[in-house]
């Protein structure tokens, strides 16, 4: 079954470049697919064409469906109705992603309370466990935290506690582990892997490190100037890149590798 | 406690800037306290002639006497109540009517967000005499058309920046972020944008506060505020300009007290906007 089937999505600066240039692409339910490629790409203009969340001047143009909700053109009703049933956002820099002068606790029990209707206690126990389920040590603590209060990644986190609270079918990521240190960044690969798993959910993760992609992914998608370059299984592109573009990120992906492989000790 | 140690005020910072709010307090309560009292006691009838003309301090009158023998103190007080409910009537005007016209002005788009951005700017450099002896004619010379005509004015700076204000959260990724989850605009408004404008909102209103009580002041030092016998501050100066040299506490009386109100609404505004400030905030923890 297809949860997303992006088809001919062409994104519009208000100048008229054009920022995403027909680009097709589908999620199936549980899915996992890799959007990769490096900044100025695309790649997290098309997650926000995806709910309808371009920022103001810019259009989008071609058929964006969304568990059966077409969001192109669709109007604000129609999409909030679609945004975090259907699919929720973990985003890159989770300082800024989360309201600095609200508590960590009620920024999740808000999608929560909309989508159980759960209230006081019981929904302070939800909130407790959307937390644990996070691994977040102290719940408690962190609930009544402010954002600024907390570590990167216990904040990253929270953020991924907030999208989760939602209970999408879609999960998008754009970039979640690029703004962490490189020795959180594993264990939040691996707690997005384990929960989504756990949850049957499908994943749009996008990223501009291939090593990262492959450990989550299934499927990549290669984009470039806003357009899609390659598309296909992670290991065939990473042991047979076709195009240019792709060979030269996997080069320089292994190229990196290697550089770690010499400097440690034998 | 996370890992910003390095930017936490020293103590002796942190209580100076309390002081700042403190003082403020303590002079705009002085005038507040004189404004609440004059409601239930006056030491006498505001058209109380017997004192004697331009009596010196003492002598029944502790600051003496106006050229009609009315009791200054008297007037004062009349004079703090007026101008507390000019500064009042002015901010709440301006606060509603400005933050509602400032988060429309903030969503519009287009060639409606240029509309309003032109109308609040010809708003702002209307003369704000000009708009209260507009509104005096159309109505009467009241304290409420001077209130009205200040609070309109007024509320044309604060939607302005409010706009602005609004913009500039709207465009962060958590707003995007509560958007992402389904929150509906409303909501996001409520929960999300006005409390994170909260803060520069309300020292700028604290900051509107006094200058709507200098131009009450100056509104009815032109006639134009409340009509006797309610002394005003403004009208109480008018009226003793021209015994100044002989009788100078009836111009010294009004004049020390406008200063005082406004110096201590200024510095709780000044108070507020440090211990308010997000950024300051976010390093006392």
């Amino acid at each position: 079954m297809t949860l997303l089937d992006v088809r001919g999505l062409t994104v519009r600066a208000a100048d008229g470049r054009t920022l995403v240039d027909d680009l097709s692409f589908t999620v199936a339910g549980g899915e996992r697919l890799g959007l990769i490629g490096e900044s100025g790409s695309g790649k997290s203009l098309t997650t926000l064409a995806v709910l309808g969340l371009l920022p103001d001047g810019m259009t989008s143009t071609g058929s964006v469906e969304l568990a059966g909700t077409q969001t192109v053109g669709a109007t604000e009703k129609r999409l909030s109705a679609v945004r975090g049933r259907d699919a929720a956002v973990v985003f890159q820099e989770p300082l800024t992603a989360l309201d600095p002068l609200m508590r960590l606790g009620r920024q999740i029990a808000e999608p929560i309370a909309r989508r159980t209707g759960l209230r006081g206690k019981q929904l302070r126990g939800a909130v407790r466990d959307a937390l644990e389920k996070v691994r977040l040590p102290e719940p408690d603590r962190i609930s009544r935290a402010f954002a600024h209060e907390v570590s990167g990644g216990q904040r990253q986190r929270v953020a991924l506690a907030m999208a989760l609270a939602c209970e999408p079918k879609l999960l998008i990521a754009d970039e979640p582990t690029t703004a962490l240190d490189v020795s959180v960044q594993a264990e939040m690969l691996e707690l997005i892997d384990g929960l989504v798993q756990e949850r049957e959910m499908a994943v749009l993760f996008v990223s501009h490190d291939l090593a990262v992609v492959s450990r989550v992914t299934d499927r990549v998608l290669v984009m470039k100037d806003g357009r899609a370059v390659e598309q296909g299984a992670v290991h065939d592109i990473v042991r047979a890149p076709r195009e240019e573009y792709t060979r030269a990120l996997v080069a320089s992906a292994r190229q990196l590798e290697s550089a770690l492989d010499l400097r440690s000790p034998r | 406690m996370t890992g910003t140690d390095l930017l936490t005020p020293t103590k002796g910072r942190r209580s100076r800037r309390s002081a700042t709010l403190v003082v403020g307090c303590v002079l705009a309560g002085v005038i507040a306290l004189l404004a609440v009292v004059s409601f239930f006691w006056l030491p006498y009838d505001a058209e109380d002639t017997s004192g004697g003309r331009l009596a010196g301090p003492g002598d029944g009158h502790l600051l003496g006497t106006d050229k009609l023998g009315r009791d200054l103190f008297t007037q004062v007080m009349t004079g703090s109540r007026i101008a507390v409910e000019a500064g009042a009537g002015s901010v709440f005007i301006a606060a509603v009517l400005g933050v509602t016209l400032g988060v429309l002005a903030a969503f519009a788009q287009g060639w409606l967000d240029d509309t309003l951005s032109a109308f609040l700017d010809i708003l702002i450099a209307f003369p704000t005499l000009l708009l209260a002896m507009l509104i005096v004619a159309a109505r009467s010379a009241t304290l409420g058309s001077a209130i009205l005509a200040i609070g309109l004015a007024q509320s044309a700076v604060v939607a302005r920046l409010v706009r602005i204000l609004v913009k500039r959260v709207l465009a962060q990724d958590y707003i995007t972020a509560a958007r992402t989850s389904g929150t509906s605009w409303p909501r996001s408004v409520l929960f999300h944008v006005l409390p994170n404008i909260w803060p520069t909102l309300v020292v700028n209103l604290a900051l509107q506060f006094g200058l709507a009580v200098l131009a009450e002041a100056g509104l009815s030092y032109l006639g134009l505020g409340a009509p006797p016998p309610n002394a005003s501050w403004g009208r109480m100066l008018q009226e003793a300009q021209a015994t100044f040299t002989t009788a100078p506490a009836g111009a010294l009386a009004p004049g020390i007290l406008l200063v005082l109100l406004v110096i201590g609404v200024n510095l709780i505004a000044d108070g507020l906007r440090d211990t308010l400030d997000p950024a300051t905030r976010r390093r006392r923890t």
